[in-house]
């Protein structure tokens, strides 16, 4: 995790390898009195063959964006680019982009063959080739069994199946994912996102994927742009999101967090808590002197008794056992608070935490990461 | 526990059954609605010249109003007429309720759902003379008398009942479908033809059958608009009365009303085989 240490050529300037550029686009809806800014100055790249997610609670302007890119609403501002051609006039049925929507919105007047056949009638294919694809959409979604079925006489799951194809079917440039999975129970779920990931590599197409879910998220995705408010907070791989957060609200939104006070200097920062210096990049824009640090609660380690060199002194004033875990809340002698994770293994025995003892804390070197506010 | 009587509809918790009265208040309801057709219908059965006294079965007033020449003329101007408005007003309807529910919040909406809806809110009366105002001015101006009178009447008050059952209909239907054929690549066309109108047109033919039968109804503004020697079956009725009134009116009654009545179990039959 070297980031910005030596100058790569940024993959996003190159638009051979981007499939959707976001520039500069604003979305403002015009309400009775006031106006909402869905979408405040948001610029991304999407590269080709990507596994693309967006990330954030609801309201930050996911589904808003999936629609501008799709061509259901015109940016109030900013413009578009597919394959570096800027489409951003272009309506949504000229648009080389498909969209799984959230409630699958299928033809119920129609078979679920006619259902995927759609798209490539409309593009005016002819009958031969649209036979063949249909019946490779259909076993690429292991639907073969119900083409004459009436799509309200399949089950959610299948449903959802469907939808798939016929959004595929087409071969899009693009595919967009609004939430597709939020309707299915826990285990079709895990079933559908392993076959999403399948589908995406075999049809090489670029997906766009909305969830909420930050662990649908980190396990799914290429890279992941984190929202809030209608901007992107970051973009990153999972790992970066996860370890290197730039800010508190992504750090906060993906994953458990410990925040702490302490100063940098020269590229160490000290916790104002105790304990050694840490070597740590900073983010762009961040000067020497007071800082917020993250550590996430799995990096810390705690062992009763007094702390000694390169340790923080600590209080133990709550244990949670979880099974394969244990949480320790402690206090630390700032009063600031401390969530370390400890396996329930023999090495780490996070069991044996005693409420009220005195503890030692210690923290892995190379966990610290300085936030952005 | 132990105090509390278990419901007699567990499932819906409160009947209006259980209202002191219901039922006499319902038998009294369907007994005023329909015994006075049960007694015409009875009546156009009957032998004799009367309207109140049973003189014995027989057919002679079905007889009598098929061989009469008014009657049948009036009978096929009132299908024409209703046919030709209910028609017109279906597509104008479709389209004013397509404007209504698929674009985006538009100043003056309101306002149009009101114009729209205008022969509801205005009595008949006002319109119809006000009808008679302005299609005297044209006739005396231009000459020419037709039925193009009639049918733009009865198409302008039939349009707000041929509206209503289309726009409950697009507004029940989920508009993501159309979103979904726009993504499909389906151009504005296309999109109504293949995705609107399959999941609206029980609504339309339910519009339509609305707008005919009020067409066939119609006796105010059809009284002030037509021209003479443009009787439909119910102005030719209301010509009958102020003369010899036989159990003819009768049996031209029955007739309106066993067509009514297969009409819509034929839309409800429709409907259903559909859902
Ligand atoms: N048609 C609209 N008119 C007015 N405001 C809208 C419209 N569509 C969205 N908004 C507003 O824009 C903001 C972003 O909405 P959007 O649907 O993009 O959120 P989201 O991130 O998809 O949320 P969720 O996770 O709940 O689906 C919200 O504040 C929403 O109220
Ligand atoms: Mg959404």
């Amino acid at each position: 995790m070297q980031h910005q240490s030596q100058p790569m050529p940024d993959p996003d300037s190159d638009d051979t390898n981007v499939a959707v550029r976001v520039d500069r686009i604003s979305k403002i809806f015009q309400g009775n009195e006031d106006e909402v800014r869905a979408l405040d100055e948001v610029s991304v790249s999407i590269r080709r063959n990507e596994f693309f997610t967006l990330l954030g609670p609801s309201g930050c302007g996911k589904t808003t964006l999936l629609r501008v890119i799709a061509g259901f609403e015109p940016p109030t501002m900013g413009a578009l680019y597919l394959g570096g051609r800027d489409i951003s006039r272009l309506p949504p049925n000229q648009r080389p982009v498909n969209t799984v929507f959230q409630n699958y919105a299928l033809f119920p007047h129609m078979s679920v063959a006619n259902n995927i056949a759609f798209g490539l009638e409309m593009l005016g294919k002819s009958k031969g080739e649209i036979q063949t694809t249909v019946y490779d959409m259909l076993k690429l979604v292991q639907m073969e069994h119900l083409k004459a079925r009436r799509t309200s006489e399949i089950s959610g799951g299948q449903q959802q199946r469907v939808a798939l194809a016929r959004a595929l079917a087409p071969q899009p440039e693009v595919l967009l994912l609004d939430e597709p999975l939020s309707a299915l129970d826990l285990k079709l779920r895990r079933d559908m996102q392993i076959e999403l990931k399948r589908l995406q590599h075999e049809t090489g197409i670029t997906f766009i994927f909305v969830t909420h879910d930050q662990e649908e998220a980190l396990t799914m995705s290429d890279r992941i742009a984190v929202m809030s408010a209608g901007k992107i907070l970051q973009v990153g791989t999972p790992r970066e999101i996860y370890e290197r957060p730039a800010e508190r609200f992504v750090a906060n939104f993906i994953g458990e967090s410990n925040f702490l006070d302490a100063a940098l200097s020269g590229g160490a920062v000290r916790l104002k808590a105790g304990g050694p210096a840490f070597a740590a990049t900073p983010p762009k824009g961040v000067a020497d002197g007071e800082v917020s640090i993250l550590v996430r609660p799995e990096h810390g380690r705690v062992r009763m008794g007094a702390a000694t060199e390169g340790e923080l002194p600590a209080t133990i004033s709550n244990v949670v056992y979880s099974g394969e875990a244990t949480t320790v809340h402690l206090r630390l002698a700032t009063g600031e608070t401390f969530k370390a994770k400890m396996s329930n293994t023999p090495a780490e025995d996070g069991g044996s935490m005693v409420q009220g003892a005195e503890a030692a804390l210690s923290i892995a070197p190379g966990a610290v990461t300085v936030l952005k506010d | 526990m132990s105090d509390t009587v278990p419901p007699r509809h567990p499932a819906r918790g409160y009947s209006v059954r259980s209202l002191p009265g219901f039922s006499i208040v319902a038998l009294f309801t369907v007994a005023t609605l329909y015994a006075p057709i049960l007694i015409l219908v009875a009546y156009s059965f009957n032998s004799g010249t009367s309207l109140a006294v049973w003189e014995g079965f027989s057919l002679r007033w079905y007889v009598q109003a098929a061989q009469n020449g008014e009657v049948i003329d009036a009978a096929i101007r009132s299908l024409y007429l209703a046919l030709t408005a209910a028609g017109i007003a279906t597509v104008a309807a479709t389209m004013a309720a397509l404007a209504t529910t698929r674009t985006r919040r538009f100043p003056g909406k309101t306002m149009i759902y009101a114009l729209i809806n205008q022969p509801l809110m205005v009595p008949e009366i006002v319109t119809a003379v006000a009808l008679l105002i302005v299609f005297a001015w044209i006739k005396v101006a231009t000459g020419y008398t037709s039925m193009i009178y009639l049918i733009a009447a009865h198409t302008a008050f039939c349009i707000p009942f041929a509206y209503l059952p289309i726009r409950a209909r697009l507004e029940t239907m989920d508009n993501t479908l159309e979103t979904a054929a726009r993504d499909l690549y389906a151009p504005p066309m296309k999109v109504f033809l293949r995705v609107t109108l399959p999941q609206i047109w029980p609504g339309i033919i339910a519009g339509m059958m609305l707008a005919f039968v009020i067409s066939m109804d119609d006796v105010v503004i059809t009284e002030f608009v037509k021209s003479a020697g443009q009787d439909t079956i119910p102005t030719y009725m209301l010509g009958q009365l102020r003369r010899v009134v036989t159990p003819e009116v009768n049996a031209i009654s029955t007739v309106i009303l066993a067509a009514g009545a297969i009409l819509v179990s034929l839309f409800f039959w429709i409907s259903r085989e559909r859902r």
